[in-house]
């Protein structure tokens, strides 16, 4: 299938990373009473940040090599259709 | 509860996502293969991710929590006993008959391998299940966001009574499956499972990590549970001397054998998933590669409900008890799970022996409560969200296929265009949807069927591994053996449970419903793992002595379909650590290790 699956899973990571470490950084310290005084809004935004960073720089390198492969096959195909001219 | 702006910021993102896949993937849907199989060019490890997401439902995350709480680390059987060993066969063993005959679906191999009449019987009660399924998942969801109280706040701002919650979340819930499906068909789905294994695990996961430092580690945990629930196999040789009420044949053979392999080797609802692989060294991958998360699932899933049971009985903080709490309901909890009370009386719900009866199914959504800020508390609910949506899904897009090819293609309109059956697809999706909606409402009403229906089709379940193992590997089988057989095993499923009961039980839905009691078990678990042994057992021996009698097809018929008339794959090609044997090698070398160090 044409769309490279660990795009939308990065860019769903990498926001929702970006929203929570940001909401962690402006957010009242006393918030973090349930969670055992860690501010785990911005420590989790941050590694699902890096995941989806991560995820969108696979996916891309995935889907150039993926379009090189069908240039290179259509090119292949090419010289061969036009030998009978 | 009261959910700040960012936690809805955080939901709405992931519905965007979700259906913003579905609308990518639409423009490359264009035949009823791309729909229905999502035109077979799924990489492995995105088929494997939606192999075990698929199945990641309702039940799973609630449910194996609240076993987790109310059995212990013995739940894990359920996933190193009930799960990995029939996803190593199903890979290594079957995969190459239901990829390689082309079957789109696991009806249609049934007609491959046998007949008609044993397809119909097959993609009938399993199109039924699903629906039903399907609305089962979307009324536990309805239910679980009134319990929680997360539309109340809204509801109330907006002026809308709150009798309204539960038909909005049914609604919402159908509308957002329904237009991930009916875009972009099994390959949205597929996405989006993965999609939604990342999110549980991104939503689960600092719930273990924070309730484990809470509670001092693995150790700290040990020391606040009762001895019995940090092993799983421990007292195992009596079922009097374990929390399942199980002894350990009935656990291998009943769990690890029948309903296991019954499951995880023949419900379309997964097969299909591997069957979307881009190849066949993939789809025997799918499986297998599945199996590596889902043998670790039990630390992301069950450990929360033990540490919610460890954790000391919570005074007024902010868990969901059912309604308004008195100090003497508070103090009936345990840990974060809180005491059921009837409501009918308004009271403590008390067992016979007078102890109250603990919501286990509470423990996960009271442990976000407990340990999740807001912003993480927003994540950790879409979590939820998204366990409830990949299950309703799973089922919807099983029964498209089943519906199109087996039942609309096969018995009312054969021979029609491509493009009619991928648009049969669209509908099926649309009132298959709409028929779990009304499942979800028959559910509201009458409790009782639902339990019955779910009775039944675990009888239709039980014996069907016979049938399929039979059919692969032992070319003499017959399609009449096959369909008498699996009728055979349904009978036995329901005369067994018809004559047993488990001790707390009385008769009825609970069994002994046919007048008398020739055994009683001592727990449910034990009467139903027993239910299926006898299924399968009737099923498959039925199966053999029909077939001695009938005449076997010809054997270049079943080429490709039959063991012993299908040629070895040659496996040359793919390298040593993507071969399904080293892969299954290992899988089962790690969960006999997990079980060694949770023994």
């Amino acid at each position: 299938m044409g769309l490279d699956i660990r795009l939308p899973i990065g860019g769903l990571f990498a926001v929702l990373g970006a929203l929570l470490a940001a909401y962690g950084l402006l957010s009242n310290p006393t918030l973090y009473q349930h969670s055992l005084g860690i501010n785990v809004n911005l420590d989790w935004g941050l590694v699902m940040l890096a995941f989806g960073l991560i995820m969108i720089v696979l996916g891309r390198r995935g889907s150039l090599r993926k379009n090189a492969e069908i240039q290179l096959e259509s090119a292949d195909r090419e010289p061969s259709q036009q030998r009978p001219h | 509860m009261n959910l700040a702006s960012i936690d809805w910021i955080i939901m709405l993102v992931y519905l965007a996502f979700v259906l913003g896949i579905g609308f990518l993937l639409k423009r490359k849907v264009k035949t009823s293969t791309d729909f229905f199989l999502a035109g077979r060019a799924i990489p492995a490890w995105v088929c494997g991710l939606a192999f075990i997401s698929a199945n990641l439902g309702a039940q799973e995350v609630i449910g194996m929590a609240a076993s987790g709480a109310k059995y212990g680390i013995a739940t894990s059987h359920f996933y190193w006993v009930g799960a990995i060993p029939a996803m190593v066969f199903v890979g290594i063993f079957m995969m190459p008959f239901y990829y390689g005959s082309r079957a789109r679906s696991v009806p249609e191999y049934l007609r491959l391998r046998f007949d008609e009449k044993t397809r119909g019987l097959n993609a009938i009660s399993f199109a039924i299940m699903t629906v039903f399924s399907s609305g089962i998942s979307m009324y536990a969801m309805a239910r679980l966001i009134q319990t929680l109280h997360i539309l109340d706040a809204p509801f109330q701002r907006m002026n809308i009574s709150s009798g309204w919650i539960f038909h909005v979340s049914i609604i919402f819930s159908a509308l957002i499956v329904l237009g991930y499906i009916f875009l972009g068909g099994l390959s949205s789905a597929i996405y989006n499972e993965v999609l939604q294994f990342f999110l549980i695990v991104a939503g689960f996961l600092p719930l273990v990590w924070l309730g484990l430092k809470n509670v001092g580690g693995w150790h700290g945990l040990k020391e606040n549970l009762p001895a019995g629930s940090t092993h799983s196999w421990v007292g195992m040789s009596n079922p009097h001397t374990n929390l399942l009420g199980v002894e350990w044949f009935g656990l291998v053979m009943g769990l690890g054998f029948v309903l296991s392999f019954g499951y995880w080797c023949t419900d379309f609802l997964v097969v299909q998933r591997a069957m979307a692989a881009n190849s066949m060294s993939a789809a025997r991958r799918t499986p297998l590669i599945a199996a590596i998360p889902k043998m670790l699932f039990p630390f992301l899933v069950i450990l929360p409900g033990l540490i919610a049971i460890a954790l000391p009985t919570q005074p007024a903080r902010a868990t969901v008890s059912p309604s308004a709490v008195s100090e003497e309901v508070r103090a009936a909890g345990k840990g974060l799970i809180p005491a059921k009370i009837d409501s009918h009386t308004g009271r403590l719900e008390l067992d016979k022996h007078g102890k109250p009866v603990l919501d286990y199914d509470l423990a996960i959504p009271n442990m976000l409560l407990h340990y999740f800020p807001t912003g993480l508390l927003g994540l950790g609910l879409t979590a939820l969200l998204a366990s409830f949506m990949s299950g309703m899904a799973g089922n919807v897009t099983a029964f498209n296929t089943v519906w199109t090819y087996d039942i609309y293609q096969s018995y009312i309109r054969p021979n029609a265009s491509d493009l009619h059956y991928l648009f049969m697809g669209r509908l099926a999706t649309i009132f298959g949807i709409g028929l779990s909606m009304v499942a979800a409402y028959a559910a509201t009403r009458f409790n009782n069927i639902m339990d019955m229906l779910q009775l039944v089709f675990a009888f239709v379940n039980a014996p069907l591994f016979a049938t399929f193992l039979l059919g692969m590997f032992w070319k003499r089988t017959t399609g009449h053996g096959a369909f008498l057989g699996l009728i055979s095993g349904m009978v036995a499923a329901a005369i067994h449970h018809g004559v047993t009961l488990s001790a707390d039980a009385v008769p009825g839905i609970k069994g002994a419903w046919l007048g008398t009691v020739i055994h009683v078990y001592p727990s449910e678990m034990a009467q139903n793992f027993w239910t299926a042994i006898w299924a399968w057992s009737s099923c498959f021996i039925v199966t053999i002595v029909v077939s001695l009698f009938t005449r076997p097809r010809e054997e270049k018929e079943l080429v490709g379909l039959v063991y012993s008339l299908t040629q070895r794959l040659d496996e040359g090609q793919v390298s040593w650590y993507k071969r399904p044997a080293t892969l299954g090698a290992l899988v089962i070398a790690l969960t006999v290790l997990l079980n060694l160090i949770f023994w």
